[in-house]
């Protein structure tokens, strides 16, 4: 196994002027990317349209046509109506602890596993590796008979639990890269100054890491406000349930009602568009390097 | 130094709680699949050994075939599409102004959740006001199909929304992939008077290969256990035209509560995961890698 790229790319390179077919064929060359771009985000468009309209304005507008008045009143409604905030805040928690977790537990790996000498060290981080190929599916009726066994289903532990251990190998690769790279010298300072090895993994190593951490953190929270098969499986009250599976029952229940369908779904996605917005250099560098060779 | 970083009991607390997390999650979990193949079983009630009946039965069962066709069809379709991928980036790796913005909008839909995508596109593809049929009707088609509703039409339909979600994924690999390439190696053939259709294909191309068989595997791989998007747009339907083996699994298990013969597929799902991933593999091996450095 081998990250296939950290990352990191060389700054943009501009174009330079040429002749005037050059420029023709540069032109051509634009079209495709502004039409591919297009594409990518028009259905999304589309989606915040209609989550403004009422029926009768699905129907007979066009189907990009902004409404005479854009009904924000879809989003009052859903979020009061529809258990859409519990569904929100049960997404936001969850995904919090997952994370701070999986986290955690990866830089504890790949600390002991790039920095200290034991018997074995090989072996552990090649489970986690493989770990990387394993279909959910292909665990799913264990973990469900499992979960029950414990008492554990419709528990958010069971969640939680399969988040942190389905995410430890993908945070433990982006974090390998990392600590590799990672100069030693500061670390030898700190042990021949008498520093014990949780002082320094707490007080040195972590906060040399911590923009890695930010990137793996941000890759971590979007796996799982996404994530649906866990929680559909194990997870049967409301009152536990989250974003994913909460809409897709909702919307189930209210087939017909555009806007509320539309304005449930933007709720869905937007804490991903607006750390996107925000983070979305990360992002790209987390996800480029997450790409496995598996 | 060697006797603080070598402290047993400091690794022990540092690795077991995540080893022992994904032994309990994800390693025992893959052996008991196997094992519960070999049982009949309702998911609560006793289990009864029926030794390898489950398994022959997976075998003999042309409804899992059919379903593992979809799959099959479903990650040529994803292998394919990679070349389309693959042009974008080459495009957006040559001197493009605004490249790292369109690779970013490009990443958008990937970053959504399938239940958004997949609720998204019912209404994309929506018979009387989805956008897709509106656009036909405005073009002139008086009957544009219920595309979803169509066993013919049903695995293409779903096909294009997988694309829509990856497509920014795989042009990310590849654009970060031919920025590693060194510019020495460009400007050389430049001077040489190789023209941009050489330098990308006897050049970038094969220097690429390692990654672009990376993406091959990921994309195969991940079409064959795809499941959240099918499950919400069509659940398998109409009449199992767009059922895929985890979804057949899914439904076996969780709606049959035949569980003895649910986790029999999921096994032979892991294994035609990892004899599929095996395969690419050796198909696509050479013997000598290209260095640039």
């Amino acid at each position: 196994m081998k990250i296939v790229s950290a990352g990191r790319l060389p700054a943009e390179q501009s174009y330079e002027g040429k002749s005037g077919l050059g420029k023709i064929g540069v032109g051509l060359l634009y079209v495709v990317l502004v039409a591919v771009a297009c594409l990518q985000v028009l259905p999304l468009v589309w989606l915040f349209i209609f989550s403004l309209k009422n029926n009768q304005e699905v129907f007979n507008l066009p189907p990009f046509a902004l409404p005479p008045s854009p009904h924000w009143e879809n989003y009052a409604k859903v979020w009061t109506e529809g258990n859409i905030s519990l569904y929100f805040f049960n997404s936001v928690w969850v995904t919090v602890i997952s994370v701070v977790f999986t986290v955690l537990l990866a830089s504890f790996v790949t600390f002991a596993i790039t920095r200290m000498k034991w018997k074995g060290s090989k072996l552990v981080l090649g489970l986690f590796m493989i770990g990387l190929m394993i279909p959910i599916h292909s665990t799913l009726i264990p973990l469900f008979s499992m979960f029950l066994k414990l008492n554990l289903t419709d528990h958010p532990l069971s969640i939680i639990l399969s988040y942190i251990a389905f995410n430890l190998p993908i945070t433990i690769m982006i974090l390998l890269g990392f600590y590799y790279a990672l100069p030693r010298e500061v670390e030898e300072a700190s042990v021949i100054d008498g520093c014990s090895v949780n002082r320094m993994f707490f007080q040195i190593v972590l906060p040399m890491t911590s923009s890695v951490v930010a990137t793996t953190a941000i890759i971590n929270m979007i796996y799982n406000w996404n994530e649906f098969v866990f929680v559909n499986t194990f997870i049967s009250s409301d009152k536990f349930k989250t974003l994913t599976v909460g809409v897709q029952n909702f919307i189930g229940q209210y087939t017909t009602d555009w806007g509320a369908i539309g304005a449930t779904l933007m709720i869905s996605i937007l804490p991903i568009l607006i750390s996107f917005f925000i983070m979305s250099n990360r992002i790209v560098e987390g996800i480029a390097a997450g790409s496995v060779k598996g | 130094m060697d006797k603080v970083m070598s402290n047993k009991y400091v690794i022990a607390l540092y690795v077991l709680p995540a080893l022992l997390l994904i032994l309990a999650i994800i390693y025992v979990p893959i052996v008991l699949t196997g094992y519960y193949g070999l049982t009949e079983w309702n998911g609560i009630g006793a289990m009864k050994f029926t030794g390898f009946d489950n398994y022959a039965r997976v075998l003999q069962d042309n409804a899992f075939w059919q379903s593992a066709g979809h799959s099959l069809l479903l990650a040529v379709f994803s292998a394919v599409s990679l070349f389309g991928y693959l042009l974008v980036a080459l495009v957006l790796s040559g001197k493009v102004k605004g490249a790292n913005t369109f690779r970013k909008i490009y990443l958008i839909p990937m970053l959504l959740s399938s239940v958004a995508i997949a609720q998204l596109w019912l209404k994309v593809y929506h018979p009387t006001n989805g956008v897709l049929n509106s656009f036909l009707e405005s073009l002139g088609f008086s009957n544009p199909p219920a595309w979803l509703a169509e066993t013919s039409l049903v695995l293409g339909a779903l096909f294009i929304p997988i694309l829509w979600q990856y497509a920014g994924f795989y042009i990310l690999i590849y654009y970060a992939a031919l920025k590693n390439i060194p510019a020495s190696l460009e400007e050389a053939a430049k001077i040489d008077g190789a023209n941009a259709w050489q330098i990308a294909f006897r050049i970038k191309l094969p220097l690429i290969m390692e990654v672009i068989k990376v993406t091959i595997v990921l994309a195969v791989v991940g079409s064959l256990k795809y499941f959240d998007l099918i499950y919400v747009m069509t659940d398998g339907g109409p009449n199992g035209a767009s059922e895929v083996m985890a979804s057949y699994m899914y439904h076996q298990a969780f709606r049959g509560f035949d569980f003895g013969f649910g986790s029999a597929v999921g096994f032979v799902l892991l294994l035609i995961c990892l004899i599929i991933t095996w395969i690419i593999r050796k198909l696509t091996e050479s013997k000598d890698t290209i260095q640039y450095s």
